[in-house]
């Protein structure tokens, strides 16, 4: 991959991160930590691999995106609109009243949004339906749903797997946001995950293992699920939550915080200057 | 308190309504060792990490695993323990409803769910955490007893009453803070009967939950501003509902109106109408609550506004009522 590509695709997700974190001290609350570890994903997504067009949000060949971990939709949000679905402006309207924004991605009223999530555990099911619909209709869209770890304790993550093995759905892809943490604790103080890679693999998926912040990695990864073509894969990206901005980096408080107007001030400072770097 | 329990006042000025249900259940698990926790990655938000920090050892973090949660309570309930189980409302009740009907209401086990984040206590979050529809499921559970607390201090109460009371039990609790409303624990709580807040024989105004507060403020304003004297019942327990009070209703002020953080359909409204219409008499009667719909997203209080469940929703609608006419039956004075 060009050197240059990487670097656009790096500094959107520096982009993502600044916008969300604006947008969350604006709302004064919602999901902070998760969204920017997810970042570097959706930057890859949006910007390189999905195949849409934010002029047409209903164009039915479109690739799909299902963020399953529907909390972290400040980084959606931020992202959609860098794309062009909606105004940067209207991001500012985050959890107000009556907003398009809510504090988990609504479809019927977001432009972009693929299907309403927040309920844990939902997405991946929903998106073996959508890939099996593509099959059906014999389209060449990928499906390509984002999972938090702590949301892989909900058992219908586990059915829809299985079934996915079962069905062979090669253009579905699930990528897990491997940060370690949830709100209680980290996965092994609540419920441990691992061996994680060896549960995917048991239930017949390809897996494919990376560092969810080197963007050469998630391009190549996609590149590989897409040459997957007997079952489905799992992209698991080692992933820091919080990822991008020293004092939100691992805290497993910052799940649910969002930053103070001075907290904003700094964690800018040092998006800048890690940016800069580039 | 009836067994005792040892928080202040000043404590329930300080606590949002989670913490005083984590302080009180600390207060019982000392005493009863048959109560053990869970909940599914939201012990702090629920506050029921308040007891899993007393109690480590009978507390279970299942993580984000709603169903599987339920059933654990169930079979521990089954080997004689009392689980208190918490979750946000909208999980409890409708991902792991199979479990609650299931494992724990058909087979009649000791499990107290108390729900947090119920009504549109959640409000920025959007539809998937607002939980409007759960009094109408939890209601129609056999076996199941449900419970909406007014305020922090009824919430204690009911908590301490659920755990004397065996069979499960639906306690629906708000996230946040919760206007203080009652300034004593010792107000005579009992599972199954309506707190008189105020007297009246113009109009009854049947609350629960959040909404409690509006009545009240709306009864005084009626009272100070309209000269209209208005019945304001604290409907806490939705089921088994308080038949004798509704009747009494009734028949004392001919003109009723429910209110509650709730769908329309199925909550305290329609088992304050079924009871009026089993009776046969006449009554001016409207439900105030969420109209059939996902509702928008804003803070609590302005949704309660938006969806006319505050003081100004309730005094517009009582002063619709007033002017309303209704059937009178002739025959009702001997039948009291
Ligand atoms: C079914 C369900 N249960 C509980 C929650 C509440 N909840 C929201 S986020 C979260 C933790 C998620 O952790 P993880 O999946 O690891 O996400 P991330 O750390 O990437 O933010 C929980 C328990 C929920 N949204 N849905």
């Amino acid at each position: 991959m060009e050197i240059i590509q990487v670097n656009e695709l790096s500094k959107k997700a520096y982009q993502i991160r600044k916008l969300t974190l604006e947008l969350l001290c604006e709302a004064k609350s919602g999901h902070t930590g998760g969204s920017l570890s997810e970042a570097d994903i959706l930057s890859v997504l949006y910007f390189s691999k999905m195949n849409i067009d934010p002029a047409k949000p209903d164009w039915e060949d479109r690739d799909r995106f299902i963020l399953s971990k529907g909390h972290a939709c400040p980084a959606l949000y931020a992202t959609l609109a860098l794309k062009g679905y909606f105004p940067l402006e209207s991001l500012s309207t985050l959890r107000k009243l009556g907003s398009k924004l809510q504090g988990h991605p609504d479809m019927k009223r977001t432009l972009g949004i693929d299907i309403s999530t927040g309920s844990l555990g939902q997405g991946l099911s929903a998106g073996l339906g959508m890939a099996l619909a593509s099959r059906l209709l014999k389209k060449q869209n990928r499906i390509y749903v984002l999972l938090g770890c702590g949301e892989l304790q909900e058992g219908q993550v586990w059915e829809a797997a299985m079934a996915a093995a079962h069905y062979k759905a090669a253009n579905l892809t699930a990528i897990i946001d491997y940060n370690r943490l949830q709100i209680d604790g980290s996965n092994s103080e609540v419920m441990e995950l691992s061996p994680l890679a060896d549960k995917w693999r048991s239930f017949g998926w390809k897996v494919i293992e990376i560092d969810g912040h080197n963007i050469e990695q998630i391009v190549n990864a996609f590149e590989e699920a897409k040459q997957t073509v007997d079952c489905p894969s799992v992209i698991i990206a080692k992933t820091v939550k919080g990822k991008g901005v020293s004092f939100i980096e691992n805290q497993v408080g910052w799940h649910g915080r969002v930053p103070t107007k001075e907290e904003l001030a700094k964690a800018l400072i040092e998006l800048d200057e890690r940016m800069k770097t580039l | 308190m009836a067994s005792g329990l040892t928080y202040t006042m000043l404590d329930a000025t300080k606590l949002s309504t989670s913490e005083i249900y984590g302080a009180v259940l600390c207060e019982l698990g000392e005493k009863h060792p048959d109560i053990v926790g869970f909940s599914a990655d939201l012990a702090k938000s629920t506050k029921i990490g308040l007891f899993q920090k007393k109690f480590p050892d009978r507390f279970f973090n299942v993580g984000i695993a709603e169903q599987n949660m339920f059933g654990i309570a169930a079979g521990m309930a089954k080997a004689g323990l009392t689980p208190f189980v918490s979750t946000f409302a909208i999980f409890a009740t409708m991902r792991a409803l199979d479990q609650v009907h299931t494992d724990i209401c058909y087979q009649n086990l000791n499990v107290k769910i108390i729900a947090t984040h119920g009504g549109l206590s959640f409000g920025q979050a959007g539809s998937t955490h607002h939980c409007t529809e759960d009094l109408s499921i939890m209601r129609s559970m056999a076996n199941c007893q449900v419970i909406v607390p007014a305020d922090g201090i009824e919430t204690a109460n009911a908590v301490e009453a659920a755990y004397y009371t065996p069979g499960p039990i639906y306690i629906r609790i708000n996230r946040g803070f919760d206007r203080r409303f009652y300034d004593r624990a010792e107000y005579g709580f009992k599972i199954g009967k309506a707190v008189k807040l105020t007297e009246g024989t113009d109009i009854t105004i049947i609350a629960c939950g959040s909404c409690v507060y509006q009545a009240v403020e709306a009864a005084n304003i009626l009272a100070n501003a309209d000269g209209i004297k208005a019945r304001v019942l604290d409907m806490h327990t939705i089921k088994p509902i308080d038949k004798e009070a509704i009747l009494e209703a009734v028949h004392d002020t001919r003109r009723i109106i429910t209110v509650e953080d709730h769908n329309v359909i199925g909550g305290l409204g329609s088992a304050v109408a079924e009871v009026i219409a089993g009776s046969g008499k006449g009554c001016a009667f409207e439900r105030l609550g969420i109209p059939d719909t996902f509702s928008i997203i804003g803070l609590h209080e302005d949704l309660m506004a938006y969806y006319k469940i505050d003081t100004n929703g309730i005094l517009e609608c009582a002063r619709e009522l007033l002017g309303r006419d209704f059937e009178a039956d002739d025959d009702w004075e001997d039948e009291v």
